[in-house]
């Protein structure tokens, strides 16, 4: 019976996890955070290791707000040197990064992401406001008496006449994502604004209530995270309206259309200069203090900012990243290079 | 004997001949025939299932497992591939191997000269792979410095794409007449002896046709809704109506003019002709003649005979592309001069993860998964068995023992992401071990597996018969010699069945693996397991994230390597219970 040497083999594991367990020197640079940035990040990752400069980091897809908590969770090899962000760096993180030590973040704007609403080719056109938006997805919006109601809207065509006699089908990403944020924030708040000022004068916490809650009795489909399995539903159903990122719709134009928002066509040149107002800007965090420590991370900085990744021709804007303006580049470049830490008072 | 023929009074009589007594066994006989039939059904419908997905998944993974590679000859020189002028290693590892792919392509088309064009072929065609490839080569015989060395370079996913047909559609026609082409300044004309540009003509019109028809359903439907509203929305319906009705009659006129010349914008399904050694893209076409701009250029003017030349007409509009035109032409040239070639994509099954679809490859997945399966199974296998044979054999009856066996119990239904939770507090946080690794994802889904392997093995001991166990210790063995000599090997296919049955759920486990940080891009591949890895499932929720195509196919072919490494894994099992066997 080969028991025995089963139970060597464990002890042996045991022993060698117990071994593993004093801290080492780490030679490979860690980077968490969000998966909206993670095709963009491994990328530059990919070139870095590809370069000689070192071993190519590792890159986790942990979310935002997961990153957010690993990142700031203190100094030393073993927290993460960087995180990858899909908005700006929170106040109250910020100050949870400086409570644990972690004093000087360098802020990397590294583009833009677009997010548009899209349907299959073979679908109606759509040409929809925030108004619009926030009417066929709010769970309450204003009855005819100004009171909040149950969404009654159907089909699009019960908001407005000019949208599609179709039924109103979004497929769109969870609660938990991180582009469902960036959906309210830049679609649904902007949308309630108009249609509700006297609320949000009264009553701002129900304001704030009536934009974040989407409805939830079949017309907006959690779709999950996978963005890929929406540009599939959309395909498949022709009456069916998808939310998703930029990229996806570039690299599928051959399936589905971009609906325009406020009359605006998401495409690179609108997102770039700001007129598709449906973009959010991503972010790389990096901590200062681990520069010198962990090698190669001043190089990889270097390599994310270079003209050859984040250039107008970089190959980060073939993996469809619509890069910042030349003037932000070179001021977003200057200051990275300078290694100048993010300040509290950065209007955070 | 006539007593007993009489009946008790009272009781029933049951007659096996009866009219009655046929109809109730003809019931139980039809009974038991549904029964089985159900039984056949859910068996076929379960392997209509299977196979539906199957072959649906092989289906999709198909374009993983090829690729197409350009076989060009480049002549790498000492300056561009050494960053210091010396052939030492080091000074090749970091030397500009692009710049040799590009002086290679340039070669190839030497008519490329403005900088936009030459960016398009610099970058749009070739893989980034490719360098790779060349700097292989070198860094193995660096004697080819300054020498042309023939090299198969990978494509590019884009081109790769359109070289499997997974693009856009193509429709090949012979030209059926003779052609005759003329220069005027930049662009081409081309007339035909038959009726070939007509007809391409016409298809250009039904193009059109189907347009306007979209468009008209849209004003249908808009004029519709326009009678039930007024005012200011009412105005701007209309003016929508007025603009699509007006598209539409603009390009219902054209498609009826059957005979006036039509311009092949890029939302028109594009034409391409190859004429004369040459590629011309068609902008215009009327009737009689076409115009075109030269993709590609051409060897001469001459006239050429019927079935010599080509229009190539591609369904998909070039606004709809990835690839534009020009590219197209190229890589359509290259394929005519017998360059470009379909390979089994063996990189798939040597590579680590990459961002660029084409180099990605599975083996970093695969040995990570393999290294955290052993991890598991060294730490679950002895601990799971010993506390099942501790726990069945030697320990008490009582409260303490009871308890315990809920718990375990209640452990083997615990949700996988709390266990990963777990691990991200001890292993990480106290223990400080290296995140990524497969050392504590392995220990992680230990924790999983043991409630399984404890309850199954727990069971394969309670089935082995008492009457070898009490043989034993009648002729005098002691507990743990009639345990370990007689009862356990007896219960050894029950345990393996367990074991393999939590292996394989532990295989398949994404969740736990989150929070220890074992979802991410790495491109090294493991060497042992305190390096960063990831695992196979892990590596198939991250490509099925991406937007470029390619990887949809690569995540098809990822779920078939973990479906592979599945069957090994059950198969070893059985190889492994069979020898372990015994009857009694």
């Amino acid at each position: 019976m080969n028991f025995r040497s089963l139970v060597s083999v464990a002890a042996l594991t045991l022993a060698g996890v117990a071994a593993a367990g004093a801290a080492q020197a780490r030679d490979q640079i860690r980077i968490v955070g969000s998966s909206t940035v993670y095709p963009f990040t491994t990328a530059v990752a990919e070139q870095f290791g590809r370069s000689g400069a070192g071993k190519a980091p590792v890159v986790e897809s942990t979310g935002t707000g997961g990153g957010m908590k690993l990142f700031c969770a203190g100094v030393g090899t073993d927290h993460p040197d960087a995180t990858n962000a899909s908005r700006r760096i929170k106040k109250s993180e910020f100050d949870d990064c400086q409570k644990n030590g972690v004093a000087d973040i360098i802020e990397l704007k590294v583009g833009f992401d677009g997010l548009t609403v899209a349907n299959s080719k073979s679908g109606p056109d759509f040409n929809l406001s925030k108004e619009q938006l926030f009417l066929a997805l709010a769970k309450e919006v204003p009855g005819a008496d100004g009171k909040l109601v149950a969404n009654p809207y159907k089909n699009w065509s019960d908001i407005d006449k000019a949208l599609p006699n179709e039924k109103i089908e979004v497929l769109g990403p969870p609660p938990t994502s991180g582009t469902r944020d960036s959906f309210l924030e830049l679609v649904m708040e902007p949308g309630a604004e108009k249609i509700l000022a006297d609320l949000k004068k009264s009553d701002a916490k129900a304001f704030a209530a009536a934009w974040k809650t989407i409805r939830e009795d079949g017309a907006y489909i959690d779709a999950g995270e996978n963005d890929n399995l929406i540009v599939q539903k959309l395909d498949a159903n022709p009456k069916a309206v998808g939310i998703f990122g930029y990229s996806f719709l570039e690299e599928n134009a051959a399936k589905i259309k971009g609906a325009k928002i406020d009359g605006v066509t998401p495409d690179f040149d609108t997102i770039a200069d700001g007129k598709y107002s449906v973009s959010r800007p991503l972010f790389v965090y990096f901590k200062k203090q681990h520069i010198g420590v962990v090698p190669g991370l001043d190089k990889f900085i270097g390599e994310y900012v270079s003209e050859k990744a984040l250039g107008e021709d970089g190959y980060l804007s073939r993996k469809g990243l619509v890069p910042l303006p030349a003037d932000q580049l070179t001021q977003v470049r200057a200051d990275v290079e300078a290694q100048k830490p993010l300040s509290a008072d950065a209007g955070l | 004997m006539t007593d007993i023929a009489a009946p008790p009074p009272g009781a029933r009589r049951f007659g096996l001949s009866s009219d009655e007594a046929q109809a109730r066994l003809r019931r139980r006989h039809a009974a038991e025939a549904r029964f089985r039939a159900y039984g056949i059904g859910a068996i076929a419908l379960a392997a209509i299932f299977l196979v539906v997905l199957i072959s649906d998944v092989v289906v999709k993974a198909m374009p993983a497992f090829t690729e197409y590679r350009l076989t060009m000859t480049v002549t790498p020189t000492l300056e561009q591939v050494s960053s210091d002028g010396t052939t030492d290693p080091q000074a090749l590892r970091s030397g500009d191997y692009d710049a040799v792919l590009r002086a290679g392509l340039q070669e190839l088309f030497p008519q490329v000269t403005t900088r936009a064009l030459r960016r398009k072929l610099n970058n749009d065609l070739l893989s980034s792979g490719a360098a790779m490839t060349l700097r292989d080569r070198v860094l193995a015989d660096p004697a080819v410095i300054g020498q042309p060395v023939t090299i198969e370079a990978l494509f590019d996913d884009a081109a790769d794409l359109y070289l499997k047909g997974l693009m856009t559609g193509r429709r090949e026609s012979a030209g059926q007449g003779q052609a005759q082409v003329t220069l005027d300044g930049e662009d081409v004309v081309l007339t035909s002896s038959a009726p070939d540009f007509a007809r391409a003509l016409a298809e250009v019109k039904e193009s059109l046709r189907e347009e306007a028809a979209a468009d008209r359903r849209e004003a249908a439907r808009l004029t519709a809704a326009a009678a039930d509203v007024s005012g200011d929305q009412r105005e701007a319906l209309q003016r929508r109506i007025a603009d699509l009705e007006g598209e539409a009659a603009a390009a219902e006129a054209r498609a009826a003019a059957a005979d006036a010349p039509e311009r092949l914008t890029a939302d028109l399904p594009s034409k391409l002709v190859f004429i004369n050694g040459g590629i011309v893209k068609l902008t215009e076409i009327s009737a009689s003649e076409a115009r075109g701009t030269v993709l590609v250029p051409l060897a001469n003017t001459d006239a050429v005979a019927a079935g010599r030349w080509d229009i190539l007409t591609l369904t998909q509009p070039e606004a709809n592309r990835r690839l534009d035109d020009q590219v197209v032409a190229w890589l359509e040239d290259l394929k005519q001069r017998g360059m470009v070639a379909s390979h089994f994509a063996s990189r798939f099954f040597t590579s680590g993860d990459s961002r660029e679809p084409e180099q990605a490859g599975i083996l970093g997945a695969l040995i990570g998964s393999a290294l955290t399966m052993l991890v598991t199974l060294v730490l679950c296998l002895p601990i799971g068995v010993g506390a099942a044979v501790y726990l069945e054999e030697f320990a008490p009856k009582n409260r303490l023992t009871d308890l315990i066996e809920v718990n375990i119990n209640n452990l083997a239904a615990v949700p996988s992401i709390v266990f990963g939770l777990l691990g991200l507090a001890m292993f990480l946080n106290f223990f400080g071990l290296p995140r990524s690794a497969p050392l504590v994802g392995g220990l992680v889904l230990a924790l999983l597996v043991l409630p399984t392997i404890i309850i199954a093995s727990r069971a394969a001991l309670k089935s082995v018969p008492p009457s070898i166990r009490e043989a034993a210790l009648g002729i005098g063995a002691s507990h743990q010699q009639a345990v370990f000599h007689h009862v356990l090997p007896l219960a050894m296919p029950g345990i393996m069945t367990g074991t393999i049955i939590g292996m394989a759920h532990a295989l398949g486990e994404t969740a736990p693996l989150l929070l220890i940080g074992m979802v991410a891009f790495i491109v090294d591949v493991p060497g042992s397991i305190t390096d960063a890895a990831t695992a196979l499932p892990v590596q198939i929720y991250l490509w099925s994230d991406l937007p470029e195509p390619l990887f949809q196919a690569k995540t098809a072919a990822a779920i078939l390597v973990l479906l592979a490494f599945l069957f090994i894994m059950n198969g070893l099992a059985i190889l492994l219970r069979r020898r372990f066997e015994r009857r009694w």
